[in-house]
């Protein structure tokens, strides 16, 4: 089996992601299309929640991607901050405005739902504020790749912030349990036995839920192959002013 | 074949419109810089071998 690290090569990266892209955003779609028809189309009305309950299929899958895409970039960071390997670094800058825009769906989702459920479109519970401090930090995130020209410093910066920033991944996740307090309940799916939702929820929440996994896949290898691109850019214009 | 959504059919709607939207946007996004910066990249190269 090659080793992980082989990855690190733009050369391999671009010509495995060429055929890996595709065949994600393909599955992406059929998993997102199948799962949000069937949960918008075939489930019925919860007996408290009335339809809103069809918010789920969006919220969750969402706020599931903005906690890991920050994972991610942890990951990526980390592995930038100590190995030195680009293309890791561009996976993570790359993953930024994805992560950004999924925790800015849950955030959006949440309010639209909590509106009717909770009577308010905003409370400053834990678990909300810690998604809306993450949804902060991503935009400080992408914003600091722009500020500075330097890519290695950009880099190193970037991999800073994100590690302060994992705390709030992290509260983001586990803010219902650490403070047990707020308007937010607590996991909607559980492994534990007696679990609460039905499978007529379950079954295209855990597709939709599959397909966010996928299209954040695909897009996040779109973007590592366009940063890739542009990081060539730069060396080949870099190249050519110094040979004059 | 629209569901009936009965009291809260606005705020469903909404929230699908709002995040099929964004997430519509992000994709348009990454689709337009890839081949604006594919594009670049390959005006480039072709300049460069023409040039050496």
């Amino acid at each position: 089996m090659a080793s992980l690290w082989e990855y690190a090569n733009p050369v391999k990266f671009m010509k495995t992601s060429g055929w890996l892209l595709p065949v994600t955003a393909v599955l992406a779609a059929g998993a997102i299309v199948v799962g949000l028809v069937w949960g918008f189309f075939l489930t019925p009305d919860d007996f408290r929640q009335g339809s809103t309950v069809k918010i789920i299929f969006l919220h969750v899958p969402s706020a599931l991607m903005a906690i890991n895409a920050w994972a991610m970039m942890l990951v990526t960071s980390l592995i930038w901050l100590i190995r030195r390997h680009h293309v890791s670094a561009l996976a993570a800058k790359a993953a930024g405005p994805i992560g950004a825009t999924m925790t800015l769906i849950a955030l959006i989702t949440g309010a639209i739902w909590g509106q009717p459920m909770w009577g308010t479109w905003w409370v400053w519970d834990p678990r909300l504020t810690s998604f809306l401090i993450l949804f902060l930090f991503y935009l400080g995130y992408i914003a600091l790749w722009s500020a500075i020209d330097d890519p290695d410093t950009a880099a190193d910066l970037t991999s800073v912030l994100c590690i302060v920033g994992t705390v709030f991944a992290v509260l983001s996740r586990y803010a219902a349990i650490f403070w047990n307090q707020g308007l937010h309940q607590g996991a909607s799916l559980s492994m534990a036995p007696g679990t609460r939702m039905d499978w007529s929820y379950k079954g295209p929440l855990y597709l939709c839920m599959v397909g966010f996994v996928l299209l954040f896949l695909a897009l996040v290898l779109a973007g590592t192959r366009t940063e890739i691109r542009s990081r060539r850019i730069k060396a080949l214009l870099t190249r050519e002013r110094a040979q004059g | 074949m629209m569901p009936d959504l009965g009291t809260y059919a606005t705020e469903v709607t909404l929230a699908y419109v709002a995040s099929l939207s964004m997430l519509a946007a992000l994709i348009v996004w990454i689709w337009v810089r890839t081949r604006r910066v594919k594009r670049a990249l390959q005006t480039l190269e072709t300049r460069l071998k023409r040039t050496s």
